[in-house]
């Protein structure tokens, strides 16, 4: 993780941002749709650290998936900045790998040429790589799938490719979008078991959009809570909790004592009403 | 590493479905030609409008140099007229995809010209290019090329937005996106516009010949109905009934082993494995 000693630093910004791998500031979205303007994501700021794991926790329909979106460079701000490496997002940004809730597996290629996909279209030779994507589905359960078509899997499969899909040309950021929303409860719990594994193998950047207040706290080290539209980053968590962690940890007191200052905040959006 | 059961693939068919697929429908169409041949041999019915299924096989059988030779025209006329409708309507659909303006200006007259009875317009072609093979060739390709047209349009479309934004966030170009996702995704539906084009060029080729022509079924046709010669009607008819499933087959074969992948392709497989 050398990339931040060789970056040059705008002389603008202050010495205190230089660790800051990906920055959102002030970032509004603004969806026109029949003549009225919706806005979906309201002025937020938060900035997460190379090899940080920062989750973003919030009700359906907040904007968090927009706002990864705009990360990506797949959808345009309104209004505001999203900067990574010191360099403004005007285009897909391609240094990154995206994972979907749906796994957008195509039908007509098998597993081994699904992760490839991400070596065809950049262009680079597959004869380098192939090795690499046998090691990946090794690595997440799958060896001797490779030549299995997308249909003959089960969803936790399925996603599970969609992982090596997005790891396989070593990106510095991964992007996730409510990845294992799909999934029954036990799949989702080995999935975040597995992919707190891969992470604390690599430790890449990672923003992990979902709606579970669990899920959030077990898998990031911040927690930041969006409110409903328009998404505003309503509180930012640090979550200290020793790695890895156990799906026991959720039983700590401490666990308890987050998910509670997350419902907290989602009581007061008037989100979750227990009366 | 947990891994999730595997949809099982499905099991080679039990021979008895294979001799149900082919016996049952085989049993229905003799029980048919039974009543038929009965009904006619019993004087129930004038030769002259139904001719017993012996006579017409005796006459197919008599007149079979002619009918061959005859056929080899009208399947050149609708095999030309359905590569042609093909070489237009998916370069057509594409462009109506990918460009707002061209659809706008070429859609409407696209549906316009689809309205038009094509028999109506046949005598036309026939006045433009005489009582050949170019004529028939046109009007094939005129009554077969909007559904290839409009099949094309709706499969390049039904790629799912997250697979096209993967796509870009690997910095894959609009060119790409058409190679690796929207014209694979587009396959089966092709293929459906291309079946239905399959029997229409058959009937385009027929209404040619029926307005103006020197050779082929449908000139055949008309001469045998001229000279009351039912029997040779008949057999026409069923050189071209022959001819269609030929050609029709043909294209299911290719589609099989080109969208293998496909649910279309596969529920055949599980349904008749059900049966």
């Amino acid at each position: 993780m050398t990339a931040s000693a060789a970056r040059v630093i705008p002389i603008h910004h202050a010495a205190a941002h230089t660790q800051e791998f990906v920055r959102i500031k002030n970032v509004d979205k603004v969806y026109k749709a029949r003549g009225r303007a919706l806005k979906a994501v309201d002025n937020v700021t938060l900035d997460f650290r190379e090899g940080e794991f920062v989750s973003i926790v919030g009700p359906s329909g907040c904007g968090k998936s927009t706002l990864m979106m705009m990360v990506a460079g797949l959808v345009p701000v309104s209004a505001g900045e999203i900067l990574i490496k010191g360099e403004t997002i005007r285009k897909p940004y391609t240094d990154v790998g995206v994972i979907f809730q749906r796994d957008a597996l195509l039908e007509w290629r098998t597993v081994i040429e699904n992760i490839l996909l991400q070596i065809d279209v950049r262009r680079l030779p597959r004869s380098k790589y192939e090795a690499a994507a046998r090691a990946l589905l090794n690595r997440v359960g799958l060896g001797g799938f490779e030549s299995a078509y997308p249909w003959e899997l089960s969803g936790g499969m399925r996603q599970r490719v969609a992982l090596c899909r997005g790891l396989i040309h070593d990106p510095k950021l991964l992007l996730m979008d409510e990845p294992f929303g799909a999934l029954d409860a036990l799949t989702r719990e080995q999935m975040n078991l597995d992919l707190q594994r891969i992470w604390l193998e690599n430790r890449k950047t990672m923003l992990f959009i979902t709606h579970s207040i669990w899920e959030a706290i077990f898998l990031a080290d911040r927690v930041a809570v969006m409110s409903p539209r328009p998404g505003r980053i309503a509180t930012v968590i640090d979550i200290d909790l020793p790695r890895p962690r156990r799906l026991s940890v959720r039983e700590s007191k401490q666990f308890g004592s987050y998910a509670a200052l997350i419902r907290e905040r989602f009581q007061a959006f008037g989100l979750l009403n227990e009366d | 590493m947990s891994t999730d059961a595997t949809m099982p693939r499905p099991d080679k068919l039990p021979w008895t479905a294979h001799v149900a697929t082919y016996l049952y429908p085989t049993l229905v169409t003799l029980v048919l030609f039974v009543i038929w041949e009965a009904v006619t041999q019993a004087g129930w019915v004038s030769p002259l409008i139904l001719p017993s299924l012996s006579s017409i096989i005796h006459t197919a059988v008599v007149k079979f140099p002619l009918l061959m030779q005859m056929s080899g025209i009208t399947a050149m006329e609708f095999v030309l007229g359905f590569l042609l409708s093909v070489a237009v309507g998916l370069p057509l659909g594409a462009m109506i995809v990918y460009s707002r303006p061209l659809e706008t200006a070429f859609y409407p007259i696209l549906v316009a010209f689809q309205i038009v009875p094509k028999a109506a317009v046949a005598p036309i072609f026939i006045v433009w290019l005489g009582t050949g093979l170019s004529s028939k060739v046109l009007i094939a390709f005129a009554i077969a090329f909007f559904p290839i047209v409009i099949d094309t349009v709706v499969g390049l479309r039904s790629a799912q937005p997250e697979t096209i934004h993967l796509l870009r966030s690997m910095g894959g170009n609009p060119l790409q996106v058409f190679w690796y996702v929207r014209f694979p995704n587009a396959l089966p539906a092709i293929f459906g516009g291309l079946k239905v084009a399959s029997t229409l060029a058959v009937v385009g080729a027929i209404v040619g010949e029926f307005v103006s022509a020197e050779k082929g079924l449908g000139y055949l046709v008309l001469v045998a109905n001229g000279e009351l010669d039912t029997r040779l009607v008949f057999a026409c008819v069923l050189m071209l009934t022959l001819l269609g499933i030929i050609f029709y087959f043909i294209i299911e074969i290719t589609e099989k082993l080109v969208v293998h992948w496909h649910v279309s392709a596969r529920q055949l497989e599980t349904l008749g494995g059900g049966a």
